[in-house]
This record gives C-alpha cells, structure tokens and sequence, in this order.
C-alpha cells in the first residue's frame, strides 16, 4: 500500500500541505480562496504540520496495518477499504472520540464545525486519480507518496 | 536613542480580499516582514525587514502578495540620487562599510546585448540540429606547441577537462551556499558531463563521489585544501581574485561556520574565514609559476591546473604572464561577476566588462602564437545560451555560470546572501533555510537549464551553418557590433553591424 | 565599393582535376571541357586552372606568375625580385584575344632562382623564404598579386567562364600530368582577376567549391604560425591550413584530412583504441583547423591531388578511374564528358578523401617541399 512519507530534510516548514488539505476537504475543493472565503466554518486539514527546532515535516494518519482506532471505534464507523485505507464514516460516528484516545500518533482530531464536533483523519484523498493533495501541492517534494518500505 | 534615518525599501502589498490568513508567509520569512498579530489574529507587515526575495509571493497559495519599491521621493536632484543620499545615512548609523551580494548592477553596458550572430542565408546551408549532429564537446587543458611537437597527438596528451556542453558551474564555496545547493550543482554537473567548481573551503565529505567532476579551488585562505583533496577533485584551480570584488580578499562570518563548514574547511567550529586580498605566497608572476608547478607536482601531472583572475585593465598581459607561469586554464571573472559578499563600492567601482577581458585576451595570446596552448575561460555576467554563444566566438573555449545556476536554483536576486539569511536557502548555513533547497529538485532545475541552453546553442550553431562548437571559437566574423563605437568595435575585434 | 580582396565574398562553384598518375603529360583541352561541361556553375565572374608539369625546361626554378594592375606595381616588385632572386626569364605570358575577356591586368611570369644568401637571412628554410616572400607582394604591393610561384607549374585564372579563360590562355598548348580546374559564381558583381580560383603557395595549388563557416576561427589559428590572410578567401584560409598542416608541422597527408574532416566525436570510439586516441588528441589538439561550413576541395602539389567534401557532404563531388587517370569533378557529367568507358565511378562520403599521386610518390608533399634545402640552379636556363 502507497502511503504518503514526510522528508525531514526537504521540508520547509511552509505549511502548505495543510491549506491545499484543508480546500480539497472543503465544499470548494478546487479553490484556495473559495474554500477559505466562502465556507461557513474555516475549512481544517486532516494533515499537521509539525515543527520543531531540529526539524518539521507534515503528519497524518498512517493507515497502520494493525490499526487501534478501528479496533477501538465503538460503531464500526472506523473501517479499512478494500485498499488498506483507514476511513471513517461519518454516518455511523457518533463523535466518542475513543478513537482520538486510541490513536498512538494523535493524528485525529476533533473539529468543531459550526457547533457541531466531527471527527477529521486522513483519507489518503482516496478519492482522486492523482496522489494524495498534500502531496501533490508539496512545494519542495518534502512530501511523498511510496509503496511501503520502499526506501528513498 | 537617536531616530534612525533609515526608510523601508520595500512595500509589503497585503491584498486583505485574497489573504487567507494562512500564515505560510509568515513561515517563509526569515526576515520577520510577515508576522502572526495575536491580538488582531491576522498576518501584518514590517516592511523595513522585506529584501524583496519574492519567497513569500511565490509560496502565497492565494496570490494575495506582492512587493513594490517603497516609493518616497527626495527632491529632485541629479547628482545626489535618493540612493546615494540612503546610503549615506545608512554609514553615518553604522559606521561600516557597505556590503552587499551578488554581482554588478549598475546600468553599465552590458556589451553582450550590442552583439549579432550571423546566419546563413542561400550560399551555405544551415544545418538542422533535429537532423543533423551539432557537437559541442569541449577539451579544457594545456595543449602542446604544434609546432615544437609535432607528433604529440600519438601520445597521451597532458589532462584536459571533457566538457559535454561548454558550461561550467562556477566557484560558489561550501560556507557562502549550503551543503544542498553543493549537492545540486555537483549531481547536476555529473548528469551533464560538466565540471562544477566547489570553490575555496572544500568538498563536504558526503560530495566525494562527484569528486571526478568537480574543481576545487586553491584560494588566499587555503581553505579545505590538501594533497589527497587535490588528487581526489576532478580539477584545480587557483583563485587570484573575482570579478565581483577584484583585489579583495573574502571573509566568511563566524555565524556560517557551523560544525559541516568548519570540519570541510578545516578550521575551528564558529571562527571567521578570512581569506586575504593575494595569497601571501604569490607576490609576483614566478611565485604564480611556483604555486602552479607545486599543485602539478604533487597531483603527478595528472591534474588541470586553471588561474582565475578578475579582469583587470591590463588584463591581457596579466593573462599572458598566467599563461606562460604554466596554467593550462585562464580564467577570466568579468565585473558582473557575483559574490556572496563584496564591499559595496568595489563591487560596483572596479574591473571589466567580461567582454572586453576576453577580446583583449584572446588577441593577445593570438599575437603571442599562444592561444592554441592555453584555454580561455570566461566567467562574470553570463545570462543565456546567445551570451554563452557570442563569448565563443569572441575567443572562449567554455564559460562559467554562477548567477544563473543559483537562479535557476531559485534564487530571487535581492542581493542579501551575506546576511545568511537566505530565504531560498542557498546562501545560508542556517538548517531550517537550508532544507528549502531539495537537491533532487536542484539537480533537475540546473540540468533543464543546461539542456535548454545546449539546444539552443546547437540552433545558432545550425543557423550559422556550423556543427562543431570549436569552429565558433574566435570566429569574430560571425559577430556584428550594434550601437557601439569604433573604439570599442576595434577591442571587440569585430565589423559594425551592416559592414 | 571595396573591391574583393578587401572583403570578404561568398561564392558557389564547379571543380574539377584530372591527373595521369604514370605523369605523362597531355594538353590543357580535356579540362577545359570538363570545366566548360558545368558552365552552369559557374557565372562568368572567375575561371581558372593549375597545371603541373608544364615548364619542364625550368622544373628547378621557382614559376612566378603575377598580375599587375599597373607598371608602377610591377617596377615596386620587380625590385623586390631582384634583390631576392637570379632571375633566369622574365616575360609576358603569351595570351590569346577573346572577345568576351576584358580589363585585363598586366599578366608575367618570371623563373626565379632565390640568392642563397637572401634564405640564409631569413633562417635557411627554403620554402618559409618563398612563402614568406609571396605573402609580403600580395599583402604590400599594392595592385601586384602572385597568382602562382612553384616549380613546374602555373596558375592560370581570371575573370570569365573558364572555357573562356582557358581560351585566352592559350591552354591548349601547355602540356601537364596534372590539371585542376574551377568556374566560379561569386555574389558580388565586379569580379577580380586575383579573386578566381586557384589559389596557389609554393607548389600547392587550391579549387574550392563552398564557403567556410569557419573562415575567422581557420584564418586566426594559420595566423598565429606566421601566415597572412590578406584575401578574405575560404581558399586563401585552406590552403595556408594544409601548408601548415603538411609542410610546416608535417602531418602526413591522412592526419591532416582527419583534422580538417575530423570525425565525430561519437564515432570515434568505433575506431579501436589506438586509432582512436589520436584521432581524438588530433582533434583536440587542431580544433582550430577544422573546416566547417560547405565545401569540396581539390588540393593538388607536383606529387598528386587529393579531392575532399566536408564532414557531412554538403556540397557534391564525384571520383572516376580509367587506366592510370583519376579524376574528380563536382558533377559526373563533367569526367563523362571527356573520358569514356570509365573504369570505376563513386561519390566519396563526407570527410573521405579521394588521393591520386604520381607512381612512385606517397604523399603529397614534393621534393622540393621537404625540409631545408638551398636552391640549386635553374636547368632550363
């Protein structure tokens, strides 16, 4: 399975990756602007940029093979496709967020939109032809999309 | 505390329609010129820290920035220009002299742009790259007098440099760019079977592998320069001066001198690198002489041995005393030339048009009965593939490219790489600016720009129906000199345009 | 206007040479009708002929042919020829009238032997002396050019169709082994009697079809080793290229087509290593002498001619064989006009030259060409 890995050394800390995850999970997927403009609540990313000192790189849910949260999800709304993506279903969550307390990386979040809370994690844009969005808007490659153990 | 006189340069343009708030300004900015307002929970400007690097601009997702010139006029005065009187100010507060980056920019002729390449037309027919073979290899290298050795070409030649396309990656050192704008050039200049030169301070350890094709520079300071990093480089050069600050030493700031930098240049973690006006072992033209033979000795003679040389106004002379001291490359640094730090009025006050060095040069070793023995390397203000063409056929045999490289690079020419505080991380040593360079990225942008330059130069070439770079060489009568006097068309050595 | 000579014209062309290579000698008429078989080539502006074995009876002295715009110009060089030659003959060379040649310039020939003395002065090499020599009428007597000056042979040009030429030359009455030809079709309009093919050094003479792209590069690389272009010819370029080449550096005849021809580079590792390795220090080493731009070139001495297209074959040229004649034109239709049933017909490639040297002679380069020698006198006289 593809997932998306973060280069430590290429990453300039920029912060990009969330605002073209942020869009391409909004109502207005194709526009920065719009998405950030026009939508009732500002448009949040499902990938986090961390910074430190030493170095940063953007995160997000790593699709882990044995995965705590869908062991843990009391509905059965976390679930893995048939691709080995780890999603969520927003019909059947009802925000608990055991799922939040079960993730050992911390990469789900609770969101607040618009006084209601959901539940936000990556979904590796599953439903794009292309790579995942932070990925393909990565302005210095810092972020890519490789078969697993692949080395770089 | 006194007022300061200083004003912004530059404007910060916020188009608070399209701002999003998203701060990745504020994140680019290693100046401060954007910054995160708490209290009014949106991104506000220090215009006075902005250097115009256009970082901030590029990596706006919404396009909502722009940087203008801070416009406030003086009143109006034709010798004491709003520039002059700034920098006045601007040494009546500190005291020091002004630094500044890169290379010339004052509005001198840039002689390139008054020269025309011919075609041909009917009575000889261009030649067709697509279809035809142009080649462009070049040998740079000591070349036997044909005449005293008549059959040298059935032995082993003296070592020459191979060049695939007559470029080269000119002397940026490891300290004054950052470790990844090395890997770029070294791992562009590999793919294009070119020599990239590290400059004076060294080859990172992890660069060994390129070693083949890169030339280490031998300069004032002898930074990161012993016998097994000569016999490892691909080529050496010794770096008397450059253009870009001609009879002046260099001077890397402690701050840059971080643990990588001081063990490649061989000095103490955080001390200055202070590389002197002349080497102190060169005082005259048989010292040169000394200095070439001692690189040749204890490389076995299997290395290239260049000078490079700020031109100067009694550069032909000087190029020939280099020439006959034994160096098999003259390398010749135009007043264009770029830096990554320079005094400001010796920047922009002193030296040649790169131009005018090489005609003057190659005539000379001409009148000499030497040129054929030597190679001519030009450097210092190099654009594009028509400059690169128009210099060959003033009488080079390659060129190098500093300035593009770096732009290519990324590179915004604001002129503050002596700040280290690079926003594109080339001219810093500072880790979170140097990851911005991603020398697979790197690599990739200076192998397009070389590409694009070899096609274009095998275009010209075509058109003048030649398919050897090396009938191009001095070949004067494929230039016309638009706009230039008869003075300057006789150092040029070439007819006006219409003649 | 600058008339040619003071700038540079480029010019299409028609060559041709024909040689006996056993050296029996026949008369001028076979390459005036080869040459005359191209008319088309050519524009009426320059036409002319080397031949080669011609003055038997002087074969020792040195065969000066030069025009003279004026008697002023001959009286400045005739000085200079006394002070450095016995002379054994002087007189005008013996030309017919046609109608259609006019503006003629004075036309003599003189055969010369050098005061030893005179080469000693300049360093005791012969054929620099001669050359050195030539160079200086042509560059410092103004309105005097030396259309030939070796031994045994002649240039013979002027401005005309060649067939006319020949004509006005007489050229039916000279009795050569070898004979070169070219008509020319200059781009400027009033031609010059210097300005037609061939050019001439010492025993080498040129015809040349083409334009060299690479004039400057070529004429500042020959003038670095004492040569002076003071033409503005490709032709002029070519041929002080291959002095150098073969008399001064002493290239043999194969290295030099393969500086001026040079292979390229990505074929070169296709030679073996050896072979290889000095082609390519050839062409590193005379990067300057290669020939680029258009051209075919008949290059001929008192030994034999070598004809040869540049690299990529942009201009035509065509060899033939018949018993022991060998001859080479820029069109087939030429040689078939005045040789039948021949042997072997081929257009050699680019870069592939196509030699015919007398029996007995492996290079080009004459006896008289080799080294220094002091000059003996003159049988003839």
């Amino acid at each position: 399975m593809k997932k998306v890995v973060a280069i430590k050394e290429y990453c300039v800390a920029c912060g990009l990756c969330e605002v073209y995850c942020a869009t391409v999970h909004s109502r207005y997927p194709d526009s920065v602007l719009k998405a950030f403009k026009l939508s009732p609540q500002k448009p949040v990313s499902r990938v986090f940029l961390e910074k430190s000192e030493q170095w940063s790189g953007g995160i997000q849910c790593r699709h882990c093979k044995d995965a705590p949260c869908i062991a843990a999800c009391i509905t059965g709304a976390m679930y893995r496709n048939r691709d080995g993506i780890v999603l969520l279903d927003e019909e059947r969550c009802v925000q608990c967020s055991t799922c939040v307390i079960a993730c050992p990386y911390g990469l789900i979040k609770e969101s607040d939109m618009g006084g209601r809370k959901v539940l936000l994690k990556c979904d590796l844009c599953y439903q794009l032809a292309e790579s995942p969005t932070c990925v393909t808007y990565c302005p210095n490659e810092a972020l890519i999309w490789v078969e697993e153990g692949e080395t770089l | 505390m006194a007022i300061s006189l200083k004003l912004p340069e530059f404007l910060v343009v916020r188009d608070k329609e399209r701002c999003i708030e998203c701060q990745v300004c504020v994140n680019q900015c290693a100046n401060e010129a954007h910054i995160w307002d708490q209290d009014l929970e949106q991104v506000v400007s220090n215009d006075v820290a902005c250097v115009n690097c256009h970082r901030c601009v590029v990596y706006c997702p919404t396009r909502a920035l722009r940087i203008e010139e801070w416009k406030q006029d003086f009143k109006k005065n034709a010798n004491w220009d709003g520039i002059s009187i700034k920098q006045t100010y601007l040494q009546a507060e500190s005291g020091g002299t002004l630094l500044i980056g890169m290379g010339n920019d004052k509005a001198y002729p840039i002689y390139w742009d008054h020269l025309l390449l011919n075609a041909s037309q009917v009575t000889n027919p261009s030649i067709d790259p697509l279809r035809e073979p142009i080649e462009l290899r070049t040998y740079l290298g000591r070349k036997p007098d044909l005449l005293k050795n008549p059959s040298a070409f059935r032995e082993e030649l003296p070592p020459q440099l191979q060049l695939e396309v007559p470029v080269m990656f000119s002397a940026m050192s490891f300290g004054s760019v950052s470790l990844n704008t090395h890997r770029s050039l070294a791992a562009a200049a590999s793919e294009l079977g070119i020599y990239w030169n590290a400059g004076e301070g060294g080859l990172h350890e992890d660069l060994f592998s390129y070693s083949p094709k890169t030339i280490v520079q031998v300069a004032s300071g002898r930074f990161g320069i012993n016998a097994s990093m000569l016999k490892r480089a691909g080529g050496i050069e010794i770096k008397i001066g450059q253009g870009a600050k001609p009879g002046i030493g260099g001077h890397l700031p402690g701050e840059k001198v971080e643990e990588d930098v001081s063990r490649t240049r061989r000095i103490p973690y955080g001390s200055d690198a202070i590389s002197p006006a002349p080497h102190h072992d060169i005082y005259s033209i048989e010292d040169l002489r000394q200095l070439i033979y001692s690189l040749k000795e204890a490389t076995a003679y299997e290395r290239v041995v260049g000078v490079k040389v700020a031109a100067v106004h009694n550069i032909a002379a000087i190029a020939s005393g280099i020439a006959r001291a034994g160096a098999d490359i003259i390398v010749l640094d135009g007043f264009r030339g770029g830096t990554g730090a320079a005094p400001l009025r010796i920047r922009d006050n002193v030296g040649l048009p790169a131009e005018f060095a090489l005609a003057a040069v190659d005539q000379r070793l001409r009148e000499e009965g030497i040129r054929n023995e030597v190679s001519l390397v030009i450097a210092g203000g190099i654009r594009n593939s028509a400059d690169i063409i128009k210099a060959i056929a003033l009488g080079a045999d390659a060129i190098y490219i500093g300035t593009a490289a770096l732009i290519a690079l990324g590179c915004h020419m604001c002129q503050k790489c002596y700040t280290g505080k690079c926003n594109w991380g080339i001219a810093t040593q500072q880790p979170d600016l140097v990851r911005r360079v991603n020398p697979k990225i790197g690599r990739e942008r200076l192998v397009n720009l070389v590409r694009s330059w070899e096609h274009e130069m095998k275009e010209m070439l075509g058109g003048m129906g030649i398919n050897a770079i090396e009938s191009l060489r001095g070949n004067r009568l494929m230039l016309r000199g638009v706009g230039l006097n008869a003075k300057e068309l006789e150092i040029l050595g070439i007819k006006a345009a219409g003649e | 206007m600058l008339r040619e000579g003071k700038i540079r014209i480029p010019s299409g062309c028609a060559v041709s040479g024909i040689i006996n290579r056993k050296g029996q000698v026949f008369s001028g008429i076979d390459i005036v009708d080869s040459i005359a078989n191209m008319r088309e080539r050519s524009n009426g502006l320059g036409g002319g002929f080397a031949a080669y074995g011609i003055y038997p009876e002087y074969r020792d002295c040195y065969a000066m042919h030069i025009f003279y715009d004026d008697i002023k110009a001959k009286e400045d060089t005739d000085y200079y020829i006394n002070r450095n030659f016995e002379v054994n003959l002087s007189e005008r060379i013996p030309v017919r009238k046609v109608k259609v040649i006019e503006n003629q310039p004075i036309i003599w020939r003189y055969f010369l032997s050098p005061i030893p003395r005179r080469i000693e002065d300049v360093g005791g090499d012969e054929d620099e002396f001669m050359a050195q020599f030539v160079m200086q009428i042509n560059a410092m007597i103004e309105g005097a050019f030396v259309a030939s000056s070796g031994k045994n042979m002649g240039a013979f040009k002027g401005v005309g169709y060649p067939e006319d030429i020949g004509e006005f030359y007489r050229l039916d009455e000279y009795k050569a082994y070898l004979w070169t030809a070219h008509g020319r079709f200059p781009t400027n309009t009033p031609g010059w009697w210097g300005g037609a093919h061939p050019f001439t050094l010492l025993d080498w003479s040129v015809v040349h079809n083409g334009e060299i792209s690479s004039y400057d590069t070529n004429r500042r690389f020959v003038e670095m080793y004492d040569y002076k272009c003071t033409l503005q010819t490709d032709t002029e370029v070519i041929i002080y290229l291959f002095d150098l080449l073969l008399r001064k550096i002493g290239l043999s005849l194969e290295e030099a087509v393969s500086v001026v021809a040079a292979p390229f580079w990505e074929d070169l590792d296709d030679l073996g290593p050896l072979k290889s390795r000095q082609l390519r220090n050839l062409r590193i080493l005379y990067a300057s002498a290669l020939l680029n731009g258009p051209f075919s070139i008949i290059l001929a001495s008192g030994n034999g001619l070598m004809a040869l297209n540049d690299r990529i074959k942009l201009r035509p040229l065509v060899a033939a064989e018949k018993d022991e004649c060998l001859y080479v034109a820029s069109e087939e239709a030429a040689i078939r006009a005045v040789a039948k049933d021949l042997d072997r017909v081929w257009a050699p490639r680019g870069g592939e030259a196509v030699v015919g040297l007398l029996e007995g002679k492996s290079d080009l380069l004459s006896a008289s060409s080799s080294g220094r020698k002091i000059a003996g006198k003159c049988s003839g006289s």
